[in-house]
């Protein structure tokens, strides 16, 4: 056993070299895992103004879309367990955001103003219990037909407290 | 008066410790032990202190002081005591400080070890300890002060801060906002304190590191003392993860228990580099090799812990508003890089006094499976890391945001964790030095057969999903290898000793704890993996509304309808509870109650499912909605997740493995001694 372990120079650098050889094909093989399912997965995350501006250019692709929910539209019909709400255009700039006087004020902005452009949404399945007038609503769906999205996923966040902490979550 | 005397106690505590970081480097520079006990002192001081700060929040949660903002934010009037007691991690001020409680424990807990073979590390010790805590107390002191109180001025809204502005009295506030509904659970309540205990107990093998750098004593010593505190600190991140998937499970009602989000992926990243870095110890213990790579795993560790403390509490990720509004993000990435930084110039300055000893030379031997176990987590982590940095980079560099959800970490991870299953059942059969397929070949047939048996009764018993059937393989070839490990050793103890199988097999595993409780642990694992495979490859679930005594079907099973109540509790909910009959192939098995507690002060429904759990599925029912009368229906949504038991099942096993590994010896001292090269051989003392 011990000599194998005292090499020659010539053994020791073949010796690292499959360890090289080894590594790098690993590496690779990560950075491969990484890319591919990168760009199998992807999803654009839009506002809802630059998805009016995307228009037709992501139909039928997997989107995340950020809006502020406005209360009044929230329909829930039970027996199909469709809940269709609308939200209104928020900034995506987190800046801005802060400019604008934080989370809060950004979100009872834009469920007040009537001009904002605005998204009707549809979601299949359990209704999410944070989902409530001015609560933020990330999406993820895809556009439909009927020109309105229809949500795969529903992330919810309140800002008047620290439910960032604890994202209610619901799929279908 | 006792905001203030709380206040105090923080600064004190932050005096002394910068008292001890500038005593320590003097005592060092000047040669004068005087002064490192002086620093040691001040250390050891820091400890009461903050006892006594977070004593003082404790008494203004219990009393209900709710002029002091952070005492309304996070307890109201019908929270029981235990949640108010507990409340004080229940938000970020609280959190910070009992996070530097916990640090100030833990250091004191180190300094005031036996000192004498190791004076060197001492002065550094304290520095790496105290400099970590005064940034901490910084940012309570200056940003995120819990005592802060409200105050109401003549003209205008009410103002927060620590001392009342002029011509101000006391806000009189009846009543606070109340710990979110969420957060009361009992997994919730102690899984914030495992995760922290975790994170600061990493700092103190982080701390020996540093002080090995500085002072050059760069053998594997830093390594030994720090053994135990590296088990404990990842058993409590292990039983915080843990506890946190067991919570989302019962408390969030989607049916799932880890979600990739990037709060957990905070949590989850020091865990990776921590057990990365638990596993190559080994190598420089047994081989002398990896010297560097310890050093950075564990400075990484270090880095990510402090930037997972950021993170899991302030919610800068989830809502990265919060981050822009306060200093306190860009002192965090301030205080994190310039510690990184400052750890690697040290590494680099030592570089050639950490030259392995000897070299690797078998691409099969154990440390090489070893090395290759790191690579995996580290690309594990490299994974996470992408995944949450992803929507920043492709927003940088295309000027699109772009996010990766958990199909993303699945399809990248998958193959990784895969691998490493495949590692643990293939390295504890490996030789040190020099193994070679043949050797490993003749030590792995019998299991490796025995696994293909099992996989191929899986097979026939009607599981054709080929992902599923290579999980089960890899379990059940890891399972058949430790096991029959555990065999072997038990079995030639007893034919040398004569001891019976039991006591052999006891006593094996008492005299090398950490190897055979790291096998425990694998065994956790395998049982975690099989939870895991059944849960997220054969889970079903569907949902409908019902009306009274009619039934609803999902696979095998179906639920009827009985009734339904809704009734106020005293504690401030409106409960709606259901009752539903459970059949499965027709037979009636039980009655659930899922259930929908509307609290009223926040305003916040919470979802508590009905779950039937066995050893071979979980039913898990949600009541989802209901007609006010109750004859016209209700709505539900039910899971079936197959073997999702084992997960927690593996998790205990987990964590008892940990147990074993970290439990004290005799005398941990002789054993180290014991183990070491002959240069360290102890002079008779």
């Amino acid at each position: 056993m011990e000599q194998t372990v005292t090499t020659t120079s010539q053994t020791r650098t073949g010796g690292r070299a499959k360890f090289l050889v080894g590594g790098l094909l690993i590496v690779a093989a990560i950075v491969y895992l990484i890319v591919s399912s990168t760009q199998a997965s992807a999803q654009y995350f839009l506002t809802v103004d630059e998805l009016h501006q995307k228009g037709d250019s992501v139909a039928g692709r997997e989107l995340r879309i950020s809006g502020a929910v406005i209360g009044d539209s929230i329909q829930y019909d039970a027996k199909s367990m469709t809940l269709t709400f609308t939200v209104a255009h928020v900034h995506g700039d987190n800046k801005d955001i802060a400019a604008q006087g934080g989370l809060a004020a950004v979100l009872h902005e834009a469920v007040m103003d009537p001009n904002r452009q605005k998204l009707e949404v549809v979601y299949s399945g359990v209704m999410p219990d944070l989902l409530r007038n001015e609560a933020q609503a990330i999406m993820t769906g895809r556009m439909g037909d009927d020109g309105k999205f229809h949500a795969e996923e529903l992330l919810l966040k309140c800002p008047t407290k620290y439910e960032e902490a604890v994202p209610g979550q619901a799929e279908g | 008066m006792v905001a203030n005397f709380g206040f105090g106690a923080l600064w004190i505590a932050f005096l002394a410790s910068l008292f001890g970081i500038a005593a320590a480097v003097y005592g060092v520079r000047k040669n004068a032990p005087a002064w490192v006990d002086s620093s040691r002192n001040a250390m050891l001081l820091t400890f009461p202190l903050l006892t006594l700060a977070a004593l003082s929040i404790i008494y203004l949660l219990v009393t209900g002081h709710y002029e002091v903002e952070y005492v309304a934010e996070v307890t109201s009037n019908s929270m029981p005591l235990y949640l108010r007691v507990t409340a004080l991690w229940g938000g970020q001020a609280g959190s910070l400080v009992f996070w530097t409680w916990l640090m100030a424990a833990f250091a004191s807990a180190v300094t005031l070890r036996k000192w004498e073979r190791d004076r060197e590390f001492l002065p550094w010790v304290v520095v790496v300890s105290l400099v970590t805590l005064s940034f901490f107390l910084v940012m309570i002191i200056f940003f995120e002060n819990p005592f802060a109180r409200l105050w109401s001025v003549p003209l205008g809204q009410p103002v927060k801060a620590m001392f009342p502005p002029a011509g101000a009295e006391l806000l009189s506030v009846p009543d606070g906002r109340g710990l979110n509904p969420l957060l009361r659970h009992p997994g919730m309540i102690i899984h914030p304190p495992m995760l922290y205990l975790g994170f600061v107990s990493f700092v103190i093998p982080f701390a020996f590191a540093i002080a090995a750098l500085v002072t050059g004593r760069t053998d594997d010593r830093w390594i030994r003392i720090t053994r135990r505190w590296t088990l404990v600190a990842w058993l409590f991140l292990s039983l915080g993860l843990i506890l946190g998937g067991r919570w989302a499970y019962d408390v969030l009602g989607w049916g799932g228990y880890w979600g990739w989000d990037p709060v957990e992926i905070a949590a989850f990243m020091p865990w990776l580099t921590g057990t990365a870095f638990l596993h190559s110890v080994m190598i420089q213990e047994k081989r002398g090799l990896l010297k560097h790579w310890n050093m950075v795993l564990i400075i990484l560790t270090y880095a990510l812990v402090i930037f997972g403390t950021f993170l899991t509490r302030s919610g800068v990720l989830s809502s990265v508003h919060a981050f822009a509004q306060s200093a306190i993000g860009p002192l965090f990435f301030a205080f994190i890089g310039l510690t990184f930084i400052t750890s690697l110039a040290l590494l680099l300055n030592r570089w050639n006094e950490l030259k392995s000893d000897t070299e690797m030379t078998s691409l099969l031997s154990r440390e090489a499976l070893f090395l290759l176990n790191n690579l995996l987590f580290m690309g594990i982590l490299v994974i996470c890391f992408w995944g949450v940095m992803f929507p920043l980079v492709s927003e940088l560099l295309t000027n699109e945001k772009k996010t990766v959800g958990p199909p993303f970490y699945e399809s990248a991870a998958g193959p990784l964790f895969a691998g490493l299953l495949l590692l643990m059942g293939i390295a504890p059969l490996a030789a040190w030095r020099h193994s070679t397929a043949k050797t490993l070949g003749r030590a792995m047939w019998k299991p490796g057969l025995f696994s293909l048996a099992v996989v191929a009764v899986i097979y026939v018993t009607g599981v054709h999903n080929p992902i599923a059937l290579l999980g089960f393989w890899l379990s059940a070839f890891v399972a058949s290898v430790t096991l029959y490990e555990f065999w072997r050793g038990a079995m030639a103890r007893h034919a040398k000793s004569g001891e019976s199988l039991p006591v052999a097999l006891w006593r094996l595993a008492g005299r090398n704890r950490r190897r055979y409780g790291g096998y425990v642990i694998h065994l956790g694992v395998v049982l975690m993996a099989i939870g895991i495979i059944g849960i997220e490859l054969f889970q079903t679930e569907t949902q409908g509304t019902i009306g009274q005594g009619e039934q609803m079907n999902l696979g095998r099973y179906s639920i009827k309808f009985d009734s339904l109540s809704v009734f106020d509790t005293a504690d401030g909910r409106n409960v709606a509870r259901a009752v539903v009959g459970v059949y499965k192939d027709n037979q009636y098995i039980g009655e659930l109650h899922p259930r929908r507690d509307y609290y009223y002060e926040s305003q916040q429904p919470m979802t508590i499912p009905g779950v039937r759990s066995t050893w071979e599925d979980d039913f898990y029912v949600l009541l989802v909605d209901w007609q006010p009368v109750s004859t016209a229906g209700a709505t539900f949504k039910v899971y079936h997740n197959p073997l999702v038991n084992w997960l927690w099942l593996g998790g205990l096993v987990f964590i008892l493995g940990t147990l074993v590994a970290a439990w004290p010896d005799r005398d941990p001292e002789v054993e180290a001694i014991r183990a070491r090269r002959p240069e360290y051989a102890p002079v008779k003392a």
